[in-house]
């Protein structure tokens, strides 16, 4: 993955310092609940919701189980329907395929369709170093593009600021804003519309992603709501769609099952309101499909793991997690924030640096990422998996090993127990140096007196034997008594 | 270069996969029903999404095309019947056209850029889009759609007029695409 955010610090710190701000609380509050109700209504609509997601879930392991041979199936009807299909195995192909192509229209300027595989491989960044200027049309990019941020989540990326803020860097960055511009949602897109306008009609290169691709049409599919991906799509002369390998399904057929599951998980919506479908050249344009692996292959070939990649993309996982939610997205680092984003970036990235290693401990495992995922992705078990993957500072190894050791025979594990009900009076509330890092947000554990092994024998059980329970199955008095 | 990529993509799409399970595709939901669609649900969710909604009698259509674009002119596309709408002398500022499907359940309606339905960016860049549906083209659900549809042609799928929710997740109707949609459902 690009190095967009290289350099952060662990998600622990992050987060910290991200609670302290109360206006991204107070908005990332607003909107996830906003949202979570909206899904939770129309996805009660249907009662066959069950039955979809398990058909989501099958249909993206099947996928997934034979993507060779789809993967050239798709080639195949691309190539036949006029399209060019590029392959790209890392960021660094990709974005070098893209420029070339832009470069052979003799263009400097694109435009772009929100596309979460182009941000993960920097192709902005990319494309600014050999000349090429790129302007992002949805509303949400062009918030984050104009204000030199970060996106903070998956379908609405400028969730962090509210209406207020969006105004304010409106009128400062944004060329011909309206000096009388108020914070009116409406108002505020009808600015980006005029301001856009001008963008769509005279661009002769647009770059897109695509939610879908289908093997057995060449057809790919981009789902939207402001008209922006239909503009991009359909406008400019030569279009470039850059794709991750996994987004592709097998028949036309399968979409049946997508075109229900994705609208209602992410916007909460019956249908979004447009979705593109095309298959290679269209209407007189010019075509190129570049296939991104950059990590896919290696997720693919974890067991556990791999399930990441059934992802469509939708955020729901995002708008109900009780950490994103306080958080917000900008502390995972990733263009992929939130429960899929703590399992799909160390996997795409690795675990090298300390925030990737860090991300799959940015969960309390409660699960209800798991219980909205329309393709059924067990988020809970793949971050159980990656924390024991994750290679561990060398305190933690040192007390686990210390603790295997105690535990692994009775008679340690009681001489410990003692030797702890003795000095529990000398036990400090919070731990000193590196071990502080334990105690500042967990309260030591009340040490007993005595062990329950010890109270056992001193009240007449024996090791090893069950006291004699009355055939009233009530324990003796002094017993209860205790 | 690329032919190198594609090799090792593939190679190494063929090592991480080997010995996994095969996959079967389990489908328990309700597929297509070959049935046709409900006209008042239909227009109830396309008012769901503020578009405006007409049903009348196919006779009427033509009146009520008349009617209704009163003051404005409207671009025709090539096949669109011409005895529905008469365009006036000047400059469009809207579209009128006909659809290949509809769909019920989720108040959709599919363009495939057969006749009457223009190009792609014909139904796009005017302001205003004005639909005709035949009640016989309305489909219960997303399979049924699927199902009739062809997908090597270029397909869009309109549910509602233009829209975002970037801004604190609100719903705002109109950005880019048309502002309004005015559907007109001909029935019997």
């Amino acid at each position: 993955m690009s190095g967009v955010f290289v350099g952060m610090p662990a998600f622990p710190k992050n987060a910290a310092k991200a609670v302290q701000n109360s206006q991204l609380r107070f908005n990332l509050r607003k909107a996830t609940h906003t949202i979570r109700g909206k899904r939770a209504a129309v996805v009660g609509e249907l009662d066959d919701w069950a039955e979809l997601r398990q058909a989501g879930k099958t249909i993206k392991d099947h996928t997934l189980r034979n993507l060779d041979r789809y993967l050239v199936e798709l080639e195949e009807k691309v190539t036949a329907a006029g399209g060019v299909v590029h392959w790209a195995r890392d960021a660094a192909e990709a974005n070098r395929i893209v420029a070339r192509l832009v470069k052979d229209t003799g263009e400097t300027e694109v435009v772009k369709v929100k596309s979460m595989a182009t941000m993960e491989i920097g192709l902005n960044e990319a494309l600014a170093e050999e000349g090429i200027e790129a302007f992002e049309t949805d509303l949400a990019e062009l918030i984050v593009q104009l204000g030199d941020d970060f996106p903070s989540h998956i379908l609405v990326p400028a969730i962090h600021r509210n209406r207020a803020e969006i105004r304010e860097l409106f009128l400062k960055k944004m060329a011909g804003a309206p000096k009388d511009l108020t914070d009116e949602p409406r108002a505020l897109a009808e600015a980006a519309r005029l301001y856009l306008r001008k963008r769509f009609l005279e661009a002769k290169v647009a770059i897109s992603g695509a939610n879908f691709m289908i093997a057995e049409t060449g057809t790919l599919v981009v789902l939207e709501s402001e008209g922006n991906g239909r503009m991009c799509l359909t406008l400019p002369k030569t279009l470039i769609s850059v794709v991750g390998i996994e987004k592709l399904l097998p028949t036309w057929q399968d979409l049946e099952v997508f075109l229900q599951l994705l609208p209602r998980s992410s916007t909460g919506e019956r249908m979004n309101p447009y979705t593109s479908m095309w298959t290679g050249a269209t209407e007189g344009q010019e075509f190129h499909l570049v296939l991104l692996d950059n990590g896919r292959t290696s997720v693919l070939a974890d067991k556990v793991g791999r399930q990441a990649l059934r992802c469509i993309r939708c955020s729901a996982c995002l708008n109900v997690c009780p950490v994103y939610e306080r958080a917000g997205g900008h502390a995972y680092g990733s263009v992929y924030p939130g429960p899929i984003g703590a399992i799909l970036t160390p996997q795409l990235r690795g675990m090298d640096s300390e925030l990737d290693r860090s991300l799959p401990y940015a969960s309390s495992l409660c699960g209800a990422c798991y219980e909205v995922c329309p393709v059924a992705i067990d988020i809970p078990s793949v971050l159980v998996d990656l924390r024991a993957k994750a290679r561990h500072p060398r305190t933690e190894r040192a007390g686990m090993a210390a603790a295997g050791w105690v535990f692994e025979r009775s008679k340690r594990l009681a001489k410990a127990q003692r030797f702890g009900g003795r000095m529990r009076r000398l036990v400090p509330k919070r731990l000193p140096g590196p071990l502080s890092a334990w105690t500042d947000t967990r309260d030591m554990p009340e040490i007993p007196a005595e062990s329950f092994r010890d109270w056992w024998i001193r009240e007449g059980g024996t090791a090893g034997r069950r006291p004699a329970v009355p055939p009233d199955g009530n324990l003796p008095q002094e017993s209860r008594k205790s | 270069m690329s032919g190198a990529a594609r090799e090792v993509i593939l190679r190494r799409i063929r090592s991480a996969v080997e010995g996994a399970p095969e996959a079967e595709i389990v489908r328990g939901y309700r597929g297509a029903t070959g049935e046709p669609g409900d006209v008042e649900l239909f227009a109830e969710r396309v008012r769901d999404y503020k578009a405006i909604v007409h049903v009348v009698p196919r006779a009427e259509v033509a009146s009520t095309l008349a009617r209704i674009t009163e003051g404005r002119v409207l671009a025709v596309p090539a096949g669109f019947p011409s005895d529905m709408y008469a365009p006036s002398e000047g400059e469009p500022d809207g579209v009128v056209s006909t659809c290949a499907v509809a769909i019920a359940e989720t108040g959709t309606i599919v363009l495939d850029a057969g006749p009457g339905q223009g190009t792609r960016a014909q139904t796009l860049i005017p302001d205003y889009h004005l639909c005709v549906v035949r009640d016989d083209q309305i489909v219960p659900n997303v399979p049924d759609a699927i199902a009739r549809l062809d997908a090597t042609r270029p397909l869009t799928w309109i549910s509602g007029p233009s829209a975002t929710s970037d801004i604190e997740l609100n719903r705002v109707e109109g950005v880019h695409g048309p502002r309004t949609l005015e559907v007109v459902i001909a029935i019997g």
